[in-house]
């Protein structure tokens, strides 16, 4: 939208050059700190802003579209579980909203070999791993042996 | 001899490699370590997999769940669906087969702390539509990988895999990949038994509405490369379906999505005079497609093609009528919250341009058009069906595996299966992961990489910066060159070349042969000029290969194009020249398939089995 970082609060630390899925996000040579250096791939997706330890990212919607005067500001707080959004109008009204993120501690989920191991059987059946269990129905439903269904 | 000659080069040997770790290829991941344990699961990424693929951003639904155990849908429902919303052509035996396992997937995102919303009565997720249910879904991706690589041996992040290996012996055998790291530069080869194609489908193949820094706010992300199908096509894979591009009914600029709003909102759209007009464009549309418009719900290209023609005839803007719904406090949080989740740029637009959808409505657009084939089209690689039911048209070897031996496909990459969207493309991934590794448990040999040919791939993959360095040097400054282009101005001639031939917003999405056999001239020439593309560093190599990729997949796009004679989806594309629908002819796949050896593309038909009654 693309993002911006304000020079007093990064520290360059490299957090937002690390997530951003565009690879946009790098660290300025002269100055320490990042910056964004190809607004035109920036996707708004907030991934640096969510994960910048300072809050020193911050966006500014599109110049060919978006009038000055605006914001729309996020916190997430893995440890809580929640984020928190606050969207200011050009005209400085307010919105505020807060969602859940995850339900289970981070980390938590099993490995394979948390699990028995697939027996020869399991191979040639078309069943996926946790089938038919995880389906909650008996079976997994197949369209062999049937006329149009 | 160059200095990129001094790049260090590292090896990594898996059994199965997967390319690209969005969600179906967090999903092959997954299914992988679990069958293969004692094989090595390797993922590859070009971005980090906590934050990569289309989900990146989050999401505020899951669009494909049955319900199966509350008796809600069955897997041929979702089939029928998908068949009617793509105008007839899917392939039923594919999309049987995620429909019938989505459920166990989704029931493993909620276990692993997803938070899904319940409706307070039942008990059960809460349904947006038919086929949606409605999640808190900013940490999805995040959740998602973190599942697959507590499954996968190693994760490799930054790595721009760049083109396909083949077995020495066997041109039609995969054999592995090459890439290399954007951050310390070094040339990677993978070196693999099986290799899983979960990589992105194409944005900016078509030139986008926006004009500046906009360009980025395409509806599908930016860095959807077209990986899905560059890396495929040039190793000889038959695609599918590579015309059937999407254009989205979206909010205007900020492309948020419409679902929960149509669905779930009870939004709904009428024109700049207050007047409903779907209902006026029902003659047209029948004359050009038939009884298709009869059916429910109406084939989504249909509705579009009802708002370009609102449009054409001086109509517009289109606006979604918010203003009732969201009197409601509980549909306003949702409208907000649903863009938050998903399409921040949207509540961006909406507050810098002071609307409140309590007070004003808001204007729709059509989008420029992608190519893609997890959401509501079907491109992609022609891969062989599941076993168990599969026609034998459709069946050559291992569930989702492409014409390439040991080469799988599932998400944007697996053609035939629209509507899978996030949980179905994961679950495809889980398809092709454990059939990658039945096959490799098949296997005899262990197909051997051609030395000669890597050591020629690292010359040919650093070759942009070379140029660069050399032809920087004969100009002052500034970014004129006769020697090298950037990746940007090569992506932009694409988008210029795609947007005004075969079928984007400049034409109002027509296009004919005439104008298809113009565009391939002038991306044969682009095809050329991708050898002087000049790259500054690490990153605008980056840029570069991923430049390849979306040319190849746009020559793939035009020539499908140009072979399927009809307009079969009115309001994605029209061909002036066989502007009807034409089942007699042409209710059948389209395959493509450049051929390595010739240089040729090779275009036949494939027959259309319908599998479950209407």
């Amino acid at each position: 939208m693309p993002t911006f970082v304000y020079m007093t609060r990064c520290d360059g630390c490299g957090e937002c050059v690390d997530i951003c899925p565009s690879d946009i996000m790098h660290i300025d040579k002269t100055y320490r700190r990042a910056y964004n250096i190809e607004p035109n791939m920036c996707w708004e997706c907030y991934s640096c802003v969510k994960m910048c330890p300072q809050h020193a990212i911050d966006v500014r919607g599109y110049a060919d579209f978006a009038p000055l005067g605006h914001s729309v500001r996020v916190r997430r707080e893995p440890e809580k579980g929640t984020i928190s959004w606050k969207i200011k109008f050009r005209d400085g009204r307010e919105k505020d909203f807060v969602s859940p993120i995850r339900t289970t501690p981070w980390g938590s989920i099993e490995e394979p070999k948390d699990f028995p191991a697939p027996t020869e059987e399991e191979y040639t059946s078309q069943e996926l791993w946790h089938e038919p269990a995880a389906l909650k129905i008996d079976a997994l439903p197949t369209l062999a042996g049937k006329e149009k269904a | 001899m160059g200095w990129f000659n001094t790049r260090e080069t590292i090896t990594v040997d898996a059994d199965v490699l997967v390319i690209g770790g969005g969600f179906s290829g967090c999903g092959a991941a997954y299914e992988a370590g679990h069958w293969g344990r004692d094989m090595k699961v390797v993922v590859v990424e070009k971005a980090n997999i906590e934050r990569s693929g289309a989900v990146a951003q989050g999401l505020y639904a899951i669009n494909c769940y049955m319900g199966m155990h509350w008796g809600e849908n069955q897997p041929e429902d979702h089939v029928r669906y998908a068949r009617n919303d793509l105008m007839g052509l899917v392939r039923e035996d594919l999309g049987y087969d995620i429909a019938r396992h989505v459920d166990a997937t989704v029931h493993k995102f909620d276990e692993w702390g997803l938070p899904m919303m319940r409706d307070p009565e039942t008990g059960r997720y809460q349904r947006e539509g038919k086929w949606q249910i409605m999640i808190h879904g900013e940490s999805y991706k995040p959740i998602i990988a973190e599942a697959a690589q507590k499954s996968a041996d190693e994760t490799y992040n930054r790595i721009m895999v760049t083109h396909l290996l083949t077995d020495k012996k066997n041109s039609n055998r995969i054999a592995g990949a090459v890439g290399f790291s954007v951050r310390s530069g070094d040339f990677y080869v993978f070196r693999a038994k099986a290799v899983v194609i979960t990589a992105g489908g194409a944005s900016h193949i078509f030139r986008p509405r926006a004009v500046g820094e906009g360009m980025g706010r395409t509806w599908y992300a930016p860095w959807s490369s077209a990986s899905a199908y560059g890396l495929p096509i040039p190793v000889g894979a038959k695609m599918t379906q590579m015309e059937n591009r999407i254009v989205l009914a979206r909010f205007k600029d900020g492309y948020g999505p419409v679902g929960a709003y149509f669905l779930h909102l009870k939004t709904y759209t009428k024109n700049a005079y207050d007047e409903e007009y779907e209902s006026k464009w029902y003659d047209d549309t029948k004359a050009m497609v038939g009884d298709y418009i009869d059916r429910e719900p109406v084939p989504t290209c249909l509705r579009n093609h009802a708002m370009l023609r609102e449009m054409q005839a001086g109509r517009g803007p289109i606006y979604m009528e918010t203003r009732e719904a969201f009197q409601d406090p509980h549909k306003e949080q949702v409208g907000w919250e649903n863009f938050l989740g998903m399409t921040i740029g949207q509540a961006v637009v909406w507050a810098s341009q002071n609307i409140d959808p309590k007070e004003r409505m808001s204007e729709l657009t059509t989008s420029e058009p992608y190519v893609m084939g997890s959401h509501a089209t079907c491109s992609g690689a022609w891969t062989s069906g599941p076993d168990d039911y599969a026609p034998a048209d459709y069946r050559w070897g291992y569930n989702r595996m492409m014409t390439v031996e040991g080469l799988f496909a599932a998400g944007d990459a697996c053609g035939g299966t629209a509507h899978k969207f996030s949980s179905g493309s994961f679950t495809e991934g889980r398809v092709a992961g454990k059939a990658a590794i039945n096959y490799i448990r098949d296997l005899g040999e262990t197909p051997q990489v051609d030395n000669a040919e890597v050591e020629k791939l690292k010359t040919t993959v650093y070759q942009p910066m070379e140029l660069y360095q050399v032809g920087r040097n004969e100009i002052v400054a500034g970014t004129v060159s006769p020697t090298y282009i950037s990746p940007l101005q090569g992506l932009q001639r694409l988008e210029k070349i795609m947007d005004e031939y075969c079928g984007g917003i400049a034409t109002q999405y027509m296009t004919n042969e005439p104008m298809l056999d113009r565009g391939l001239e002038l991306l044969g020439m682009l095809h050329e000029d991708l050898d002087c593309i000049g790259a500054e560093d690490l990153h605008q190599l980056q840029r570069t290969w991923e430049l390849h990729h979306r040319v190849w997949a746009s020559e793939s796009v035009t020539h499908h194009t140009k072979f399927r004679e009809e307009t079969r989806w009115p309001g994605y594309y029209y061909r002036g020249d066989h502007p009807k629908l034409d089942d007699g002819d042409w209710h059948v796949f389209t395959l493509g398939r450049y051929n390595p050896d010739s240089e040729d593309w090779e275009m036949e038909k494939a027959p259309v089995h319908h599998l479950i009654d209407d």
